[in-house]
């Protein structure tokens, strides 16, 4: 927390200078606010934070079902029981999946149109606005329209197949293809963010790095590789970021959609959590999966902040 | 206690009662001096004319009971299974809720979270508890203690489009054996018709093909046996046949497009719109699915007919076993004694025979079963009273977990994705961790 003070203070160059002249006065100064400003945050993170993760990783080794306290130990039982559970491999896969969607579609797709709509060209705003619409819907909202659109009997899709004369497929209902459905409502629900941080990342690329480059007789791809992409570089990373620790907590999108189903194969880990946790009251094992989700979430943001963030 | 009046607007009830309610608080001068109980009464009720019937009955009591504010609150039946635990621990638990015993309210009542109605019911020499089916009782009492408020039964069994049938040339009096069935089943898909409309979404609609399934083949012993896990378990022979069973009736496809994402509103829909010709479906069907029709008018009365599940050839059940229903209103530890007056006033004889007569229940009050106006449930409640054996939903007898593994092991049987084997080793396994 020391550290957090400093950074607050650094903006000021003068109060930084103050404080190298006269060190013992500026403790003096810190104390107060230590003292009125550390509890009251150090308590919520610790009621709300800290207690919840320890508290779960204790359930983890209970078979417990919710109701008093948790008595009957089974060890690392339900570890093996998870590991051991092809629905949690799904989910598992299925987490991987939409990361990889998110990193291979939805990204490139948010620059591009960033790309076109960074610049103030006539309708640049409008555009901005309608492709953001979707991620300011709420996701339940977004969940159910699209389960309408999707609806094989009287949805969007039944109705374009009859219009072509094809058979309408079913496809949320289908076990191969609903995940494929689910991530094309990912990408939709939240390519408008990302493309957001790009345009904010790309009105403060210097224009006179592009002219130069124009002038050098570069092409638009060129510029857009060597120019643009570069400067971009640590939007990009913490848009990956986000896109990372989003699709690992999927669940409010998926819940009306799928409900994790058919046969669990739009299960994510956290719908997995709830179905097979909550609703089945075995909060011993609900807990395990919050145990590896938090693992996961933990090791990849800190690894990607040390690899990749690091001088950002 | 102004708060409570505050919450007024907020329900959904009629404006007279509403009206009466301001009305009182404005004669009893302050609010504080009118004391008023509020009973919280959680259901899942989703037809307007059936939670309409129970807005009239609280009305009539908070008029010979002014002191008492019954507050209706509906939780969707997925949601209220999934947010029951915990609320049930919350300071927001209802008074009294839905239950349909088994082996959730017993896990419930080990909790402690229930109220012990026995000695309330049992009092004056069991004046209360006589006043109700005895077998309806007994499916709420664990241990000799009785924790919930008999309201209905029922029974599953199938319903048939009448016109559809016709159609196809199928009928249904002679559907007599699982075999029988299956014929019908393939006769309806050679004339194009969907034969049966099915919630793959919510599984616990499908399951009930497999626990008849069970019941027919293995009978009461063996289904007692696994549940006690005596024996062979779930890995009975009975059983893995019951599930190769469900696995030819899968491989017909006998079910509408995109069953496997349908919910039960939606599936009712389905029946309701002429769309599928069979439904296995509970004694209220008919109300049911003309709510969830497209049009809001579903099938004619007349155009819908029953059968009992068939009996399987060789199998150890009895065509007179019936899987079922047995409903009760739960009542929370802390819950005012007024919520025990009320309950026993709307589970009373008159009350419950006016449900009946609305089409909503097959009572479990003694002497209301006069009420049942309509044809269909009529034969519900009789094939009910001449139960050789009646069984408890399975997903609810075996408990949260093994239950819901019971309604996942269905669908992938019924699709193909696992073994009857597998299915029951599962289940097994299950089981055996509780």
């Amino acid at each position: 927390m020391t550290d957090a003070t400093a950074t607050m203070r650094a903006p000021s160059a003068t109060v930084a200078a103050r404080k190298t002249r006269y060190r013992s006065p500026a403790v003096r100064g810190r104390l107060p606010v230590l003292l009125f400003f550390l509890p009251p945050a150090l308590l919520l993170f610790t009621l709300f934070v800290i207690l919840p993760m320890g508290e779960a990783a204790w359930y983890s080794l209970y078979r417990w079902n919710g109701y008093g306290a948790p008595e009957h130990f089974i060890g690392l039982r339900n570890f093996e029981v998870l590991f051991n559970n092809a629905a949690f491999s799904r989910a598992l896969i299925n987490n991987g999946l939409i990361i990889l969607t998110s990193l291979l579609l939805q990204i490139p797709l948010a620059i591009w149109l960033a790309t076109m709509l960074a610049h103030r060209i006539k309708g640049a705003v409008t555009f901005r606005l309608i492709f953001f619409l979707p991620y300011v819907l709420a996701d339940v909202a977004a969940g159910l329209i699209w389960r309408f659109v999707y609806d094989g009997d009287y949805g969007l899709f039944a109705a374009i197949s009859g219009f072509f004369g094809v058979v309408t497929p079913y496809v949320l209902a289908d076990k191969n293809l609903a995940i494929y459905a689910v991530l094309a409502v990912v990408i939709w629900k939240y390519f408008g963010f990302h493309m957001m941080l790009f345009i904010a990342g790309l009105q403060a690329v210097d224009k006179n790095v592009l002219e130069a480059a124009e002038i050098d007789g570069a092409t638009g791809w060129q510029k857009f590789r060597y120019v643009t992409l570069p400067l971009l570089g640590s939007t990009v990373r913490i848009s990956v970021f986000f896109a990372i620790i989003g699709s690992l907590q999927l669940f409010d999108l998926i819940m009306p959609l799928t409900g994790g189903g058919p046969l669990n194969a739009t299960q994510t880990m956290v719908t997995f959590l709830y179905t097979y946790g909550v609703t089945r009251m075995q909060v011993g094992l609900g807990s395990a999966v919050g145990v590896i989700l938090f693992v996961i979430c933990v090791t990849l943001a800190f690894g990607y902040k040390r690899i990749f963030m690091r001088h950002d | 206690m102004i708060h409570l009046y505050g919450k007024a607007p907020l329900r959904a009830r009629n404006l007279s009662a509403l009206v009466a309610a301001t009305g009182l608080a404005f004669l009893s001068g302050t609010g504080a001096s009118a004391a008023q109980t509020v009973v919280k009464w959680l259901h899942l009720e989703t037809v307007p004319s059936y939670v309409k019937v129970w807005e009239d009955i609280a009305a009539k009591y908070e008029a010979a009971h002014p002191d008492v504010d019954i507050q209706l609150q509906f939780l969707d039946n997925e949601a209220f299974k999934a947010k029951l635990p915990t609320l049930l621990q919350s300071e927001d638990a209802p008074d009294f809720f839905y239950s349909w015993g088994g082996g959730v309210l017993k896990q419930q009542s080990e909790t402690g979270t229930l109220m012990d109605l026995s000695d309330a019911m049992n009092a004056d020499g069991g004046a209360w508890v006589k006043t109700y089916n005895p077998a309806a009782v007994k499916g709420f009492t664990f241990n000799e203690k009785i924790f919930a408020v008999p309201y209905k039964m029922g029974t599953v069994s199938f319903f048939y489009n009448k016109a559809l049938f016709d159609k196809a040339g199928v009928k249904a009096e002679g559907i007599k054996t699982w075999d029988n069935f299956i014929e019908a089943v393939k006769t309806l898909k050679a004339a194009g018709i969907t034969p049966i409309a099915g919630g793959g979404g919510d599984k616990w609609p499908l399951h009930f093909y497999w626990s008849y399934l069970v019941m027919r083949n293995g009978g009461q012993e063996v289904f007692s046996a696994a549940k006690n896990k005596e024996g062979e378990g779930f890995l009975d022979p009975a059983i893995i046949k019951a599930g190769e069973q469900l696995a030819e009736l899968g491989k017909l496809e006998p079910f509408q497009g995109g069953y496997l994402g349908a919910t039960w509103p939606q599936t009712l829909g389905v029946f309701g719109d002429g769309k599928a010709a069979i439904i296995l479906s509970f004694e209220n069907t008919e109300a049911n699915q003309r709510t969830q029709s497209g049009d809001g008018k579903g099938l004619a009365s007349d155009n819908i007919g029953r059968f009992a599940f068939p009996v399987v050839e060789g199998g150890a059940g009895a065509a007179t076993d019936t899987l079922g229903g047995l409903n009760g209103w739960a009542v929370t530890r802390k819950a005012p004694p007024q919520a025990l007056d009320f309950l026993r006033y709307l589970t009373d004889k008159d009350n419950e025979r006016i449900q009946a007569a609305a089409g909503m229940i097959i009572p479990a009050a003694l002497g209301a079963e006069d009420g049942i106006a309509d044809p269909l449930m009529r034969a519900s409640a009789d094939q009910l009273a001449a139960s050789t054996w009646h069984q408890n939903y399975f997903d609810q007898d075996l408990g949260p977990a093994v239950g819901r593994v019971v309604n996942d092991v269905t669908i992938e049987i019924l699709t193909g994705q696992m073994s009857p084997e597998e299915g029951a080793q599962m289940i097994q396994d299950a089981l055996e961790l509780e």
